[in-house]
């Protein structure tokens, strides 16, 4: 049993922390709603009472995907990069952009799609670069350039679609629709879960894959882990500092666009969406492993989709979500939580090993 | 209970399951000089770190002046006369001596404010109390390190302790600054003070201590006055078996220059000069030792070398190429191996998997990987082999580094530094807090090498460690080669002491 | 002259300059206090928002402002001691407990004022007090001077006031030293008996109160309600405003300074047919290269990799 708990002890954790979590949520619902045990209901099980509703966990867990997968890798590198969601949003923009210009070319539909996920995806790493050259060059602090980059991203992307993507017959701002040949199909009936899920999901094991099985990935898990010693071993930190922040961007720049094509068909955002943030939420779940993140996800969808049934049905505001989702992130990026669990386990069996036999005397 | 310390059965486990110390008991008598000696890893400092509330134990019972003590933290020892000077000076080196100096202890006024005025006048009280002189105003990292040393054990004094733990004190210190040392722990139990001086320098321990604790893997040995043991007694008691300061063998054939520094200068971020016009040869199948106090510009030596650095002016040749200015990775594949002195922080990443350490330097070449894949089957198996080669001590290649123990890491770091088939090695500090087995194996891997024409570059303020494998040795001081020696055989530490103190220079 | 150039040069420009500065000041001193303990406190945009909440909220229900104030000032403090828990304590990375704290501040505040006035967005149906401007008797009749000091809010000299509280904590009381030795080394420190955890969670208590005390200008002498994320990242600006400033007292102001004059001159520029996102995005851009120049010239010494 203490050797099951020892190996397994992080998952334990985190598992603790998500049912406090919920514990903390009843706690909440049976204090402020009048109806509270509907309310509870509507939180948990709302999200899986209909397809539709079912649809919307996987539709809302894909651009957090992107987004975990976008912050995971610079976090694997101990950069502290959280530019993901002025990634996602300015390479959204700017794709949408470039769909809307490029329509006069009439590519076929495939093409078409190939071309501005490309072209959104590279946009996306450039947008990276940005954070990654000035920490890795000047040392500036990434968690206050990407802070920064993430609002200059969304002013320069509400100006570019106000002034000059603007579809002024719409009655409401936003950009012109995109062409019907460049949407990513919807293919399940009665929900909007579309081909952009696929994509995430392959994006998952291609993340997987390069963290763990490239010489890059190596690298930058090195550099994470202790970039003195990556230094010393001859692993170029400038690089990997530069390449993860790039890299990161590639998925979020891909997430941004892929969400318009598949979801909204048009640029509609006026504010953050806030994507960026969750993929900070699940990679701390996931521990920056890009499967984890993957059902880390699906998790926060859920319990988002829960607060949206919740907001809908009952008299409690969805941003009860957000308290709850704090006090998990809280419990599973504290070390110490639950450590004196472990080390006194960790005591008794090295007491064991020592005292046996009476070796002591 | 008429000792000044008393420790019953103290049982100390850390986190990760190392036992530090195993039911230690120890008396401690007033006014006398207590040496406790023993091979790193002995558990002596957990027991000092015990007994200055840094670390809690987890069973046994510790008296002070007869009266039960528990203590949570340092204040709780300082309260109970209990001072420590640390082997690394806890010093803010931004900050002044005088703000140092009063940390902890601010006397105020109206409650809120630091009064410096009285806090003036208490350290010059004490300052003509102890006779010792050191400079209030400037700030510690303009300090040499005797006086940062100096300022640390006036440090305790102004806390008015009356027992005084010394952690490896000389460590850094030259014979010379340490002989000034001594002069003032005779002085300071004269005025009544108790000390406790830890250390594995036999000749030391028995030229200063009146009583001597020995300690071995983590149990007290035995406790004996000064008179009763011979250096030969202490030796034989601290490792457990005789141990053979024999030097090394000569090497049979030394052959061409393969490394050479030339003219080297390097000046600091701080616009010091750290190093000055440096130069030496080192040749095939030879061990070049150089001897210094530690903060003479060894480190940035070593780093300039190795690529971590690049020198403001001069050059260095490996194989008649100019290699200053390369990357680390450029000068790698040339052949040049490193093993840094700070095993954590340089030589692994402590939380990645042995497995990805043993890799670092060679992870990009094919078997490693192939068109950036990694292939794992080749990496186990590579792995696997070099554990068992180099007597690596672990369960398994898919553990954290942070699993093994102190000479087991350093282990890992000269495998994978040996096994690349080195022409040039750097080893700094090779042997530096591991215990005695895994010195001698570290020791015999680099003689081995030695003698397959590899060129060393042993930098090392172990003057022991320096004169068992050097073929030649240079002192270093100040960043400055002062004395180079070609004979080492007949050589001893006292003749290397008044160069690394810069009183006396070569040509 | 040149419009433009004349409403820079006039004296209700400095005054707005000041009157969007002091937003910044409070919670840069926030910053620089627990970046000399040695911690990144980056949750000072929670902090801020807690307070300008908690103010409005307890003022509409009192109607008296010193306890608006001292609650507001409790829960500013409550965030910090929250942060200090887990990063100390618990052992959490600090960036990310303050990442999961902002998020917890934002939805919190949303989530009551919900509960409370029924709306999302502003705080509108609370009639909140606003802290009072102050006339100075005696600037009245310095032409200048008076333009830009005189008539600005109470808050606004208590955030001058600040920064000569702040430079006094840091250098001439026992608390400042050990925070400062502290932050350098935190061994020494201890080794002298000086408790590291607690002085650090002293320094994050006093960031707590300077963030608190920008919270409560923002919602109750800036504008008179609190709005969702009112804050809009001067929690984060305040991080690089620190930073230019070295986390010294005057260091600090100026940084501040610097920010409010970009942010002043956005308002100022607005009547200039100038898309209004493109001046939005001025004092962000304005920051990112700010902060590489300040990083390039302070920390040549460290190596790439290094935060």
């Amino acid at each position: 049993m203490e050797k099951f708990v020892l190996k397994y002890f992080n998952l334990i954790r985190t598992i603790i922390a998500i049912l406090i979590g919920f514990a903390v949520s009843v706690l909440i619902l049976v204090i402020v709603s009048t109806s509270s045990i509907e309310s509870i209901k509507y939180l948990f099980l709302g999200p899986f009472m209909s397809v539709s509703r079912i649809g919307n966990i996987v539709e809302l867990a894909t651009p957090i995907i992107f987004c975990g997968i976008a912050i995971a890798i610079p976090f694997q590198a101990s950069q502290f990069n959280v530019g993901a969601e002025g990634t996602f949003f300015i390479s959204a923009a700017f794709g949408t952009a470039f769909a809307l210009i490029i329509q006069k070319l009439n590519l076929p539909g495939f093409i078409y799609i190939v071309l501005v996920l490309t072209f959104a995806t590279l946009f996306g790493g450039f947008w990276g670069f940005i954070p990654g050259y000035l920490k890795a060059r000047f040392k500036a602090n990434m968690v206050v350039l990407t802070l920064m980059l993430n609002y200059a991203a969304y002013f320069l992307s509400i100006y570019l679609i106000n002034y000059h993507f603007r579809d002024k017959s719409a009655g409401f701002l936003t950009s012109y629709r995109l062409p019907e040949n460049i949407f990513l199909k919807q293919f399940v009936p009665n929900t909007r879960i579309h081909i952009g899920f696929l994509i995430a999901i392959a994006s998952v094991f291609i993340a997987y894959y390069f963290l763990y099985h490239t010489t890059l990935g190596y690298e930058i898990r090195m550099v994470g882990f202790n970039f003195h010693f990556a230094k010393y071993s001859g692993i170029d930190v400038f690089k990997v500092i530069v390449l993860s922040s790039v890299i990161g961007g590639l998925f979020a720049g891909l997430g941004g666009m892929a969400e318009v094509m598949g979801i909204h068909r048009r640029f509609l955002w006026q504010s953050l969406p806030g994507y960026g943030w969750d993929g900070v939420v699940v990679a701390i779940i996931g521990k920056n492993n890009p499967i984890l993140i993957m059902f880390a996800s699906l998790f926060l969808a859920y319990l988002r989709i829960g607060g949206r049934v919740l907001n809908l049905l009952s008299d409690v505001p969805f941003e009860m979500v957000g308290v709850i989702e704090s006090i998990i992130i809280l419990l599973i990026t504290a070390e110490a939580f639950l450590e004196n669990v472990k080390y006194r386990i960790t005591v008794k069996e090295a007491e064991k090993e020592v005292f046996k036999n009476g070796s002591l005397s | 209970m008429d000792a000044q310390i008393s420790v019953r059965d103290i049982v100390k486990v850390y986190p990760n399951g190392v036992v530090a110390n195993k039911k230690v008991s120890l008396d401690i008598q007033e006014k006398t000089i207590h040496a406790i000696v023993g091979e790193n890893g002995a558990g002596k400092t957990t027991l000092t770190k015990i007994l200055f509330g840094l670390e809690l134990p987890q069973e046994g019972e510790i008296f002070v002046k007869g009266k039960k003590v528990h203590f949570r933290s340092p204040i709780d020892a300082i309260k109970m006369g209990i001072g420590m000077v640390h082997q690394h000076f806890m010093l803010a080196e931004n900050l002044t001596v005088f703000e140092n100096l009063i940390l902890g202890i601010e006397p105020t006024k109206f409650k809120i404010f630091l009064d410096k005025k009285t806090a003036k006048e208490k350290i010059l009280k004490y300052i003509e109390k102890y006779k010792i002189d050191i400079p209030l105003e400037k700030k510690i990292k303009e300090l040499p390190i005797g006086v940062k040393q100096r300022v640390e054990i006036f440090k305790a004094l102004l806390r008015d302790v009356d027992i005084l733990i010394l952690d490896e004190p000389t460590a850094v210190l030259t014979p010379q600054e340490a002989e000034v040392l001594f002069e003032s722990l005779r002085e300071l139990k004269n005025q009544g003070e108790t000390i406790i001086f830890i250390s594995h320098k036999l000749k030391e321990i028995k030229a200063i201590a009146d009583v001597i604790t020995i300690m071995r893997d983590g149990r007290v040995i035995s406790t004996n006055s000064n008179e009763e043991l011979t250096q030969h007694d202490i030796a034989r008691l601290m490792v457990g078996r005789e141990v053979s300061f024999e030097r090394v063998e000569e090497p049979k054939e030394i052959g061409k220059v393969v490394l050479t520094v030339k003219n080297l200068t390097y000046t600091n971020s701080e616009r010091i000069k750290v190093l000055k016009n440096i130069n030496f040869e080192v040749r095939e199948g030879e061990i070049v030792g150089i001897a210094g106090v530690e903060g003479n510009g060894q480190t940035e030596l070593v780093e300039l070398i190795t690529g971590l650095k690049t020198p403001t002016e001069g050059e260095i040749r490996l194989f008649d190429e100019n290699i200053s200015g390369k990357s680390v990775r450029e000068i790698r594949t040339r052949g040049l191996v490193h093993i840094p002195e700070d095993r954590m922080k340089n030589g692994v990443a402590e939380k990645a998997k042995l497995k990805e350490n043993l890799i670092s330097d060679r992870y990009y070449k094919p078997p490693f990987s192939n068109k950036g894949a990694l292939n794992y089957n080749y990496i186990d198996s590579e792995a696997n082999r070099l554990v068992k080669d180099f007597n690596i001590i672990t369960q398994s290649i898919e553990n954290p580094v942070s699993s093994l123990s102190g000479g087991n890491i350093q282990k890992v770091i000269v495998t994978r530094e040996l096994s690349s088939n080195p022409k040039v090695i750097i080893a700094s500090q090779p042997a530096r807090g591991i215990d005695v087995g895994s010195e001698e194996l570290v020791h015999n891997f680099i003689k081995e090498a030695r003698d397959k024409k590899c060129a060393v570059l042993l930098v090392s303020a172990d003057l022991d460690e320096i004169l068992k494998l050097s073929t030649r040795v240079l002192v270093i001081y100040n960043g400055e080669i002062v004395k180079s020696f070609n004979e080492v055989s007949t050589l001893r530490a006292e003749d290397l002491g008044p160069y690394m103190l810069g009183v006396k220079r070569g040509d | 002259m040149d419009p433009f150039l004349k409403s820079i040069l006039s004296t209700s420009f400095l005054f707005s300059v000041l009157r969007v500065a002091t937003p910044i000041i409070f919670p840069a001193l926030g910053v620089a206090i627990s970046a000399l303990s040695g911690s990144v406190n980056i949750a000072l945009e929670g902090i801020m928002l807690v307070s300008a909440f908690t103010g409005v909220v307890v003022s509409a229900y009192t109607q008296n402002l010193w306890i608006s104030l001292f609650s507001a000032i409790l829960a500013g403090v409550f965030i910090a001691l929250l942060l200090g828990y887990f990063s100390l304590k618990l052992k959490a990375d600090i960036i990310l407990a303050a990442i999961a704290l902002n998020l917890f501040s934002s939805s919190i505040t949303v989530f009551l004022l919900y509960i409370i006035a029924h709306d999302k967005g502003v705080s509108s149906s609370l009639k909140s007090l606003v802290f009072p401007s102050v006339k100075f008797a005696f600037l009245e009749k310095i032409p200048i001077l008076s333009g830009i000091f005189n008539n600005q809010n109470i808050l606004v000299y208590i955030a001058f006031l600040s920064v000569f509280v702040y430079y006094l904590i840091v250098f001439h009381t026992p608390l400042g030293l050990k925070i400062r030795a502290v932050g350098q080394n935190p061994e020494a420190a201890s080794s002298v008996g000086v408790d590291v955890v607690k002085i650090k969670l002293y320094a994050l208590i006093l960031s707590g109160v300077f963030g608190a005390l920008g919270g409560v200008y923002l919602s109750m002498g800036y504008v008179s309600w609190f709005g969702r994320d009112m804050t809009a990242g001067r929690g984060f600006i305040a991080i690089a405003a620190s930073s230019i400033g070295g986390n010294l007292p005057l260091g600090t102001f100026f940084g501040s300074f610097l920010f409010g004059v970009v942010y002043a001159l956005t308002n100022f520029l607005a009547p200039l047919n100038i898309p209004s996102e493109i001046i939005q995005v001025i004092p962000y851009i304005v920051t990112i290269i700010v902060l590489t120049f300040y990083s390039a010239r302070v920390s040549k010494e460290k190596e790439v990799g290094e935060e």
